[in-house]
């Protein structure tokens, strides 16, 4: 089991970050390669740009503590823990923390390189929408 | 009209695998001939010798310490330099059919255009859309994908498992549940990555992408010039050619290589003679990067496994050599042989058995960096046959691609168009191949360079390596690379000279791109 971890400092507010990365919907807007999300209770399923459906089991959404964890379930991972976290520095200073941990180790490589720019997207998005 | 451009790659390709390089497995005779015709180089060396910094330097006619892509996993940027985009410019029609690979292939999410063109759409001869725009994706217009066997969201794939999802069964699995590379054995001798293939010979991704490439090729006018990249996935592992074809070469009478030492202690000498690395990865105690089996040790693999993995290689190798007589024939027929420029290459070599070892790897020898390279110029340019021994890199590709199109070197291409003539080539000719891969916390880093007589490393710091390490070999003395001449006295002069030359090329007056990120191991 592996683990990497990604972090970006963002030019805008902690509530702006977190309606983000907080509504399960809204991953099309910035994950890599998610063309289309459908929320059923704490399953999501995401089609990919692969063509493949992936379902995720949403394990925590805490708007309060602005914490959010979801897991993988498909066969390319035997073990997948998501989290995302947003934590306000300032009015308008906003750190989002990306956490991967998989099984095999390979996967939290691959993954962790698309969180990676993922935080790249969320990052110009909620800067973007501030201007 | 201009002359046309039939670019072929193969992957993982040693020079010694054709015919008219001396090679004794495979028969060749349609690269051969191409070969007789044209111009034949025998010392063509590559920038990496692993997949994607190598097909970055074609693509984009830069060194990988200047595109970004500097090892597998990290993927070429989007707007690096790409000779299809200068040819689409000049009004060729552009495509690309087979592997790829300027982006990393482990990619779930289809976050890299490669992954995702199969699944949202490409313009093919089928699907037309081509308007007068840049191409689909690095300035091909027509894109269509494969691999090794029928791994991930490409084209190929996509095709085998739809059409005939029997016969996927019959490749053998590249990766293991761990996603490394496999180390399963099968064959007749246990050796890695080998399997007699089920699959009929028509469905096999050779057979496929020639058969892809001719789709294109007769959808064309015929009055277009255009430029074609047929990239063949073999013979790199697995080794899992179509049965009916495996055992037209019987392993049990195919010679060990010269470089393969039969005695267990001749080749320890040997690789103790290297710097610490190799022996380190022939014992099983590092495995320094993701192109071999991560639960493979090298000391294991016998005379017997060499010699089916060579059989079945050239099994390959003839396949591939087949599939392009069939594309030639075709580019005859529509009246094309006459402004045709073909040109064959490889991406990197194959180790095959030489020192006892086998895949790839911060091994810079001829085994992995002497590269076939075959050019039959257009009749219409009227170049005579010629052999070039001066050493050449697949940096100049671009420059040559662009010369034939009728231009210029572009001031982003390192590299200079290919010499027709031995002499044409300049006395000090040299070439630069780069490693730098960083797997888990194991950093190495190498830079080599090649001149007429003499091959020189030189290993940066990382984790197995102090960098004080290097090594020098003889290649009018010692072609095989065996005896180690960086310490040697004697040879201070040329350690020196070459040395110099190393860092100059480090300090080259260029515009690099950052390096890119590593996001997969392949």
């Amino acid at each position: 089991m592996a683990s990497v971890r990604f972090e970006r400092r963002i030019g805008a507010p902690a509530d702006r970050v977190w309606a983000l990365v907080g509504d399960p919907a809204r991953i099309v807007e910035w994950f890599p390669g998610v063309l289309e999300a459908r929320v059923e209770g704490d399953r999501r399923t995401l089609r990919l740009a692969t063509g493949v459906e992936m379902v995720e089991r949403i394990l925590a959404n805490d708007s309060r503590t602005r914490h959010f964890a979801y897991r993988l379930e498909t066969d390319l991972v035997r073990v997948h823990l998501g989290t995302i976290d947003v934590f306000e520095l300032g009015p308008n200073d906003t750190l989002c923390v990306y956490a991967t941990t998989a099984e095999p180790d390979t996967m939290a490589l691959v993954i962790g390189g698309a969180t990676d720019e993922a935080l790249e997207t969320i990052a110009r998005v909620c800067v973007g929408a501030g201007e | 009209m201009g002359r046309k451009i039939l670019f072929i790659t193969t992957d993982q390709q040693r020079y010694d695998t054709l015919g008219v390089n001396g090679g004794v497995v495979a028969s060749t005779p349609v690269v051969d001939a191409l070969a007789r015709e044209g111009v034949r180089y025998t010392r063509c060396q590559p920038t990496s010798v692993v997949c994607m910094p190598s097909r970055a330097s074609m693509l984009t006619g830069q060194y990988p310490s200047t595109h970004g892509a500097w090892m597998n996993g990290v993927a070429l940027r989007v707007d690096a330099p790409s000779v299809a985009a200068a040819l689409h410019d000049r009004g060729y029609a552009t495509a690309l059919v087979g592997k790829a690979h300027f982006e990393p292939f482990l990619d779930p999410f289809g976050r890299f255009a490669e992954n995702a063109l199969s699944h949202l759409g490409v313009p093919t001869v089928e699907q037309p859309w081509f308007d007068g725009r840049l191409g689909v994706h690095r300035g091909f217009d027509s894109m269509e994908l494969a691999t090794h066997g029928v791994l991930g969201p490409l084209h190929y794939a996509r095709w085998l498992r739809h059409a005939h999802p029997g016969a996927v069964e019959g490749f053998y699995p590249v990766l293991d549940a761990d996603l490394n590379v496999n180390a399963a054995g099968g064959g007749d001798t246990g050796a890695p990555q080998v399997r007699y293939n089920d699959v009929p010979r028509e469905w096999y991704h050779t057979e496929w992408v020639a058969e892809r490439a001719i789709a294109w090729l007769e959808g064309l006018d015929p009055t277009q010039d255009w430029f074609c990249w047929m990239s063949f996935p073999d013979p790199h592992h697995p080794w899992d050619p179509p049965a009916e074809a495996a055992r037209r070469v019987d392993w049990r009478e195919v010679p060990l290589p010269e470089n393969y030492p039969e005695r267990r202690d001749e080749r320890e000498r040997l690789l103790d003679a290297k710097a610490r690395h190799w022996r380190l990865w022939y014992d099983g105690r590092v495995v320094s990067n993701y192109e071999a089996p991560a639960h493979w040790v090298p000391a294991t693999l016998t005379a017997d496994q060499v010699r089916e993995v060579n059989a079945l290689n050239a099994v390959e190798v003839e396949l591939i050599d087949e599939a392009i007589g069939r594309v030639l024939a075709v580019v005859a027929a529509r009246g094309w042989a006459e402004q045709t420029d073909v040109l064959f290459t490889s991406d990197h070599g194959e180790l095959q058995g030489d020192f006892g070892l086998l895949f790839k790897g911060p091994y810079h020898v001829d085994a992995l960096m002497r590269l076939p390279l075959v050019w039959r110029p257009a009749r219409s340019a009227g170049v005579a046959p010629a052999v070039v021994s001066a050493p050449v890199s697949l940096v100049s590709l671009a420059a040559t691609f662009l010369e034939i199109a009728g231009g210029g070197r572009p001031a982003w291409a390192e590299g200079d168009a290919l010499p027709v003539r031995d002499d044409a080539a300049p006395r000090d000719a040299a070439t630069v191949t780069e490693w730098d891969s960083d797997l888990f916390g194991v950093d190495v880093h190498v830079r080599t360079i090649v001149t007429r007589a003499h091959l020189y490393t030189e290993y940066g710091r990382g984790a197995l390596h102090d960098g004080t390490e290097g090594e020098l070999y003889d290649l009018v003395d010692d072609p095989l690379q065996r005896v180690n001449r960086f310490a040697d006295p004697s040879a201070r002069a040329t350690r020196a000279e070459l040395g110099e030359r190393l860092a100059e090329h480090a300090a080259r007056p260029v515009e690099r791109a950052a390096p890119g990120r590593l996001v997969a191991p392949v």
